[in-house]
């Protein structure tokens, strides 16, 4: 209900701004469309010199030709209206996000120094402001101090409030959205005017919106087209006249049909879409909660032909579970997962929770009271690269092979052979063998699985067959790196990625000549992030990787980037397959036309009049029809974009070729003989 | 199977057959892959006479600007020697200069590759300037469309780089190596038949017809038919060009001259796979450009033999007015479609006497472009543009920015690409229009209705496509026809030339795109009709309405008497 009403509103704006378009200056930025224009404009002039006496035609076909004319550019304008009205509706909610608030500007960057009161279109870059609970976030910024949950609903449309701290990739704080708790001392990054926010709007506004590359491309094949028509209508004058003297029959034809056959022959019906096909193309990577910085990225999506996936949240689900204890010769199944449990019950992180289900599943080993054990919890951490529990006199630690190894051995332990040997298993499986040690004896080696995400290896296959190559990006070892590759069916993979490999593995690929898409999230990822061609940098992530970034997803999905180069193809294959339509239809148009335009001078042309048609007034006018109408028909597939497989170029190509270059033929001789028979029913002659 | 058919088949198995090998050969001679050694110290000599470090590579700015100065150096000698050659040796018979438009417009013709005359070779030029302007012309103009198609070629080979070779030694190597030589073997083919080569006076002889004495022209006619078939130039060394004995006396003389009219531009598209390291893609341009020729023989054919109910029970069926008796209907139709597609214009029957669908389809083949086969170089350049548009159509179809060769086609190459493919409709459609408002076009033609525009049409058609054909009931040298015609078929040759060029230059700065699965094949039989569809659907809409004022409206004004 909600979305009709939303639609009539997007109807009404879109009518309205239609007229607005009408003016010259907006006229001209089309070039097609700028000749249709003209042509309605001349054809009025026409119709008022006929008063005058200089007529060439009856005045009611000069009238209608000149508002079917006129119509068409309305149509045209209609087209371009529409696909801005979804943007303009998006817009307005997004405008109501950057009202002013009052923010708190600190004089040092202390939540108990004293602050001042200041509008936040007031905020320079560099200063710091407190935000409480329940209050709006000024400007975009960099969380100094504080951790609070924000409330991004506004820009990202996702309810769930998210965490927001100083340090690390989490800091980054986008003006508009709402703290929901606690607090946040942010350090002003932008200014007004130039916020996320603001460029948001302007894209969505489609106010930024310059002509991509390809499309200017397209743009200048167009103009050629215009120009070589209107050089075929403005020569047929002279023509006519010419031969019309030397075989002494008939007349010239009229300046009222030159610029019809013009209208019909010129390709207006890609033409009017154009813009909207562009303009649709962003919406949808909009809809899809992407913002791109610029159309360019968009097109670009659609020649990715590498794309650089994370294994986590990509490929496999984001976390590892624990799926075996491989106890050490000597050591039962059951003693590896009483300590792994012990060493784990603490620990909150997925892997760790995994392996507590699986000792209760496996051995019914349940959670236990240990504060009167006098246990102290080990936390993990990136120096010991190992986490356990301190429990009376034992020590029980889980890690990294190596690192566990040197804990062992330091203690005065030996690390067994078979315990290096599962290790290796389990890493060749794609697994993360985790060992466990307790005091200096190697209990084991917890195998902790990726799992591969459902359906990620077909999505893969469809890819390849588009052309498109999948590289795993991964921190894990060579070996696991492989395993998992493997499972998911990807091209190719990056082991122990670290940023500068990743830059390294995006500057050979462009060497060869691909182009590259990847996401990424931290700070590290910015270098990659800017040399990548399609750059999609989490909302969730840092202020640097977003600015590295050409696009933001709102949503931080790591999957986000297989739609974004499905949405790019889409727009390119939009635009081809219109122009082909509408180049196709030409020949239909011809077919009706010729043969009754010079039928004053040679009668005998009747003869190509295959379709019948009742005289060179219903002939002409149907033609017009047809070509103002079409366009009005095709708003729907502009907006919506042609349909998309990922099937192998030849495959897509026939296909298209099929149903536009073909239909394109065949579908105005059919509307076009209708339309005469109806013209002709209403005694039109 | 008659008897023309056969000979269709021979002629096309034998461009095929030579085509290949001489291909291969033109590519392994324009990257210096081959040398001879008489040829290689010839070759330094002459860089050297003209100061030339044949090592040094050009941008394609200076490759252009090389390739016009050396054109219009061209231009300045043609010119003097048309004006001046009455004061000059060589020149037995006394010719005096000619006029100055006449003189502008036959220069222009033979600079631009497209030997359009204005006169009548035997009467109005003197041995000297058949020799040394404009024999030297048909050497060198289709050597200069050779060198810049290989400007080009580098553009897809290169990547990354800012030079596309040497437009000095791209024109000496085809000059020594593949004009000369070829030219050489079918001169002696032709003098082997009985072509004429000598410098002697014309001999005066009395026929047995009422004593009447008739003049019978003499000269080199030898050497200038075979390059003026080879260059695609056709400019006869006599008025009628290849219909009169002299130049083409028998039936093998006819078989050479007229396979020597394709050979070239055909074995050019065996070049470029070979150069671009993979045939496949030089095969389907051939396929595409001998499919188009193929259908236009068996149109002109069928409308020669069918269409003129006139001639119904005359000694040889078909439309024999205007067509030598000696050749008959169907060995002039494989002429006038060969000659039409290549952008050749030597002719051995009468164009203008054809039967109206046979003339339109002469008039297409050259209002395409000059594509299907074309000109020495100009005709692949100007293919190759179609293609870079039919794969930007298609590209855009798949979902990628489109390339050719792995090479990415943005809006320069887009720009480029239009220029070569606009340029010549629109000489062609406001050359004809503008020629219509000249109050005494009308006394230039010998015929009347349709006809006489068909007759204007097919001037403009032959000047825009550097065809150099005509329908000879109209007479052209007029002071404006002679302007309009030659600035005509200067703008078609050199606009698309430089664009070319620069084309070239852009596509060798870029990096290589990688085929994948996601590529679109340039070479396989759905491009291959894509382009057919492109190349002939442009031509279409471009001259459906110009041509049916002209041969498609006489030819339905002749549908009754057909029956």
């Amino acid at each position: 209900m909600k979305e009709k009403k939303i639609n009539q509103s997007i109807g009404r704006d879109a009518f309205a701004q239609s007229f607005k378009k009408l003016a010259p200056r907006t006229q001209v930025k089309n070039p097609v469309m700028f000749v249709v224009y003209i042509g309605a404009i001349f054809v009025t002039v026409l119709y008022f010199l006929g008063f005058a006496g200089m007529q060439e035609e009856a005045p009611w076909y000069v009238l209608t030709i000149a508002v079917i004319l006129w119509a068409t550019v309305l149509f045209a304008n209609i087209a371009e209206a529409v696909a801005e009205g979804r943007g303009r509706a998006q817009a307005d909610s997004l405008k109501k996000a950057r009202r002013d608030v009052v923010a708190r500007k600190l004089k040092t960057a202390d939540i108990h120094s004293e602050y001042t009161e200041v509008l936040s279109k007031d905020l320079k870059p560099g200063d710091i402001v407190l935000v409480k609970a329940n209050e709006q976030i000024p400007m975009d910024g960099e969380v100094i101090e504080g951790v609070a949950s924000v409330d991004e609903s506004a820009i990202t449309g996702e309810s769930a409030p998210v965490i927001r701290e100083s340090g690390g990739d989490r800091s980054a704080v986008t003006g508009g959205t709402t703290v929901v708790s606690d607090w946040l001392v942010v350090k002003v990054t932008a200014k007004a005017g130039e916020s996320f926010l603001d460029k948001m709007i302007a894209m969505v506004e489609g106010a930024a919106r310059k002509k991509t590359p390809n499309e200017i491309a397209l743009q200048i094949l167009l103009v050629t087209l215009t120009i070589i028509f209107l050089i075929v209508c403005a020569t047929l004058l002279p023509f006519s006249s010419f031969v019309s003297e030397l075989e002494g029959a008939g007349r010239a034809i009229s300046l009222t049909n030159v610029i019809a056959l013009l209208v019909c022959l010129a390709p207006t019906t890609i033409g009017a879409l154009l813009s909207a096909i562009g303009i649709a193309g962003m919406s949808r990577l909009n809809q899809a909660n992407v913002l791109a910085m610029s159309g360019r990225a968009i097109e670009a999506a659609g020649d990715v032909d590498v794309l650089l996936l994370d294994k986590t949240g990509t490929i496999t689900l984001g976390n590892r579970q624990a799926s075996e204890f491989l106890p050490v010769e000597g050591v039962t199944e059951v003693e590896l997962a009483d300590a792994a449990q012990l060493s784990s019950i603490a620990d909150e992180t997925a892997e760790g929770r995994s392996i507590v289900v699986l000792a209760k599943e496996r051995f019914n080993i349940r959670g236990r009271d240990l504060s009167a054990a006098n246990a102290e919890f080990i936390e993990f951490s990136a120096k010991t690269r190992m986490s356990g529990i301190n429990l009376g006199r034992d020590e029980i630690r889980k890690g990294a092979a190596d690192a566990v190894k040197a804990y062992v051995e330091s203690k005065g332990g030996t690390y067994p052979q078979d315990c290096a040997e599962l290790v290796r298993q389990v890493a060749e499986k794609g697994g993360t063998p985790l060992v466990v040690a307790k005091n200096n004896q190697v209990m084991g080696v917890i195998y902790l699985k990726d799992i591969v995400k459902n359906g990620v290896k077909e999505k893969f296959e469809d890819l390849r067959k588009m052309g498109i190559k999948t590289i795993m990006i991964t921190g894990d070892n060579p070996t696991t790196a492989a395993a998992i590759a493997a499972e998911a069916g990807v091209d190719d993979f990056m082991a122990e990625a670290t940023p500068e490999a990743k830059l390294e593995l995006i500057r050979k690929y462009q060497a060869e000549g691909h182009l590259v898409a990847m996401t990424g999230d931290g700070t590290n990822d910015a270098p990659a992030l800017a040399q990548a061609d399609v750059a999609v940098a989490m909302n969730s992530g840092t202020q640097a990787a977003k600015e590295a970034g050409n696009m933001v997803d709102l949503d931080s999905s790591p999957t986000k980037l297989i739609d974004v180069v499905r949405i790019g193809k889409q727009l390119l294959m939009t635009r081809g397959s219109l122009t082909t339509f509408s180049i196709a239809n030409d020949i239909a148009k011809y077919f009706a036309i010729i043969p009754v335009l010079f039928a004053s001078i040679f009668p005998q042309l009747e003869a190509m009049n295959f379709m019948g048609l009742t005289s060179a007034t219903t002939a002409i006018l149907s033609a017009i029809i047809y070509n103002a109408a079409i366009i009005v028909a095709l708003i729907p597939l502009a907006l919506k974009g042609v349909k998309y497989r990922e099937k192998p170029a030849k495959t897509i190509l026939a296909h298209n070729m099929l149903v536009y270059g073909l239909g394109g033929v065949v579908a105005p001789f059919i509307a076009i003989k209708l339309l005469d028979m109806l013209l002709t029913a209403c005694g039109i002659l | 199977m008659s008897s023309g058919v056969i000979q269709d088949i021979v002629y096309v198995i034998a461009l095929i057959g030579i085509g290949i090998p001489l291909g291969i050969y033109i590519y392994k001679v324009m990257t210096g892959k081959l040398t001879w050694k008489p040829i290689a110290a010839l070759e330094r000599f002459t860089y050297k006479v003209m100061r030339i470090n044949p090592e040094e590579e050009q941008t394609a700015g200076r490759y252009a600007l090389s390739a016009l100065t050396f054109s219009l150096f061209g231009f300045g000698i043609l010119f003097a020697l048309n004006m001046l050659q009455g004061y000059l040796p060589f020149n037995p018979e006394g010719i005096e200069g000619t006029s100055a438009h006449l003189a502008y417009n036959t220069t222009a013709s033979f600079v631009s590759n497209t030997n359009w005359q204005a006169y009548s070779g035997e009467s109005a030029l003197s041995y000297l300037t058949q020799m040394a302007g404009l024999t030297v012309q048909n050497i060198v103009s289709p050597a200069v469309g050779c060198a810049v198609l290989f400007a080009l070629i580098r553009g897809f080979q290169r990547r990354e780089s800012r030079t596309i070779g040497n437009f000095w030694v791209d024109l000496v190597k085809a000059t020594y190596y593949v004009m000369i030589p070829l030219s050489i073997i079918v001169t002696l083919l032709l003098v082997s038949q009985g072509v004429i080569q000598n410098l002697s006076a014309y001999v005066h002889a009395t026929t047995l017809e009422s004593g009447a004495e008739q003049i019978i022209p003499m000269g080199p006619a030898a050497s200038q038919v075979a390059i003026k078939q080879l260059g695609t130039n056709g400019g006869g060394f006599f008025g009628v060009n290849s219909a009169m004995p002299l130049e083409n006396p028998t039936p093998f003389s006819n078989f050479v001259e007229c396979l020597s009219l394709l050979l070239i531009p055909a074995a050019l598209c065996f070049s470029f796979g070979r150069a671009v390291k993979d045939s496949k893609q030089g095969r389907a341009i051939f396929i595409v450009m001998l499919v188009i020729f193929l259908l236009a023989l068996i149109g002109m054919t069928m409308s020669e033999n069918v269409a003129a109910p006139q001639f119904d029970g005359v000694a040889q069926s078909g439309s024999m007015e205007g067509k030598e008796a000696r050749l008959g209907v169907d060995t002039s139709a494989l002429w006038a479609t060969a000659t039409t597609s290549a952008s050749n214009g030597s002719v051995n029957s009468m164009h203008d006497s054809y039967t109206p669908l046979a003339g339109g389809i002469q008039m297409f083949l050259m209002m395409l472009g000059e594509v299907v086969f074309g000109g020495v170089g100009c005709g692949l350049y100007g293919m190759l543009a179609f293609a870079i548009l039919t794969v930007f159509i298609a590209g855009l179809m798949v979902g990628r920015t489109p390339e050719y060769l792995g090479k990415k086609i943005q809006a320069f190459d887009m720009k480029m690409v239009c220029l070569v493919i606009l340029t010549p409709p629109l000489c062609l459609l406001l050359g004809t229009a503008l020629s219509t408002f000249v109050p005494t076009i009308t006394d230039d033609f010998t015929n009347t209705g349709a006809h006489a525009y068909s007759e204007l049409l097919y001037a403009y058609t032959s000047g825009a496509g550097n065809n150099g054909s005509a329908f000879a009931g109209f007479n052209a040298n007029t002071v404006y026809s002679n302007m309009g015609i030659g600035t005509v078929m200067l703008l078609v040759r050199f606009i698309p030339m430089v664009a070319v060029i620069f084309l070239g230059g852009n596509l060798a700065k870029k990096k290589l795109i990688p085929a994948s699965s996601g590529t679109l094949s340039t070479s396989n039989a759905m491009f291959i009709i894509l382009l057919l569809l492109i190349v002939f659907v442009v031509g279409a809409l471009t001259f459906l309405p110009a041509l049916a004022l002209g041969p498609i409206a006489e030819f339905f004004k002749t549908l009754p008497t057909l029956g």
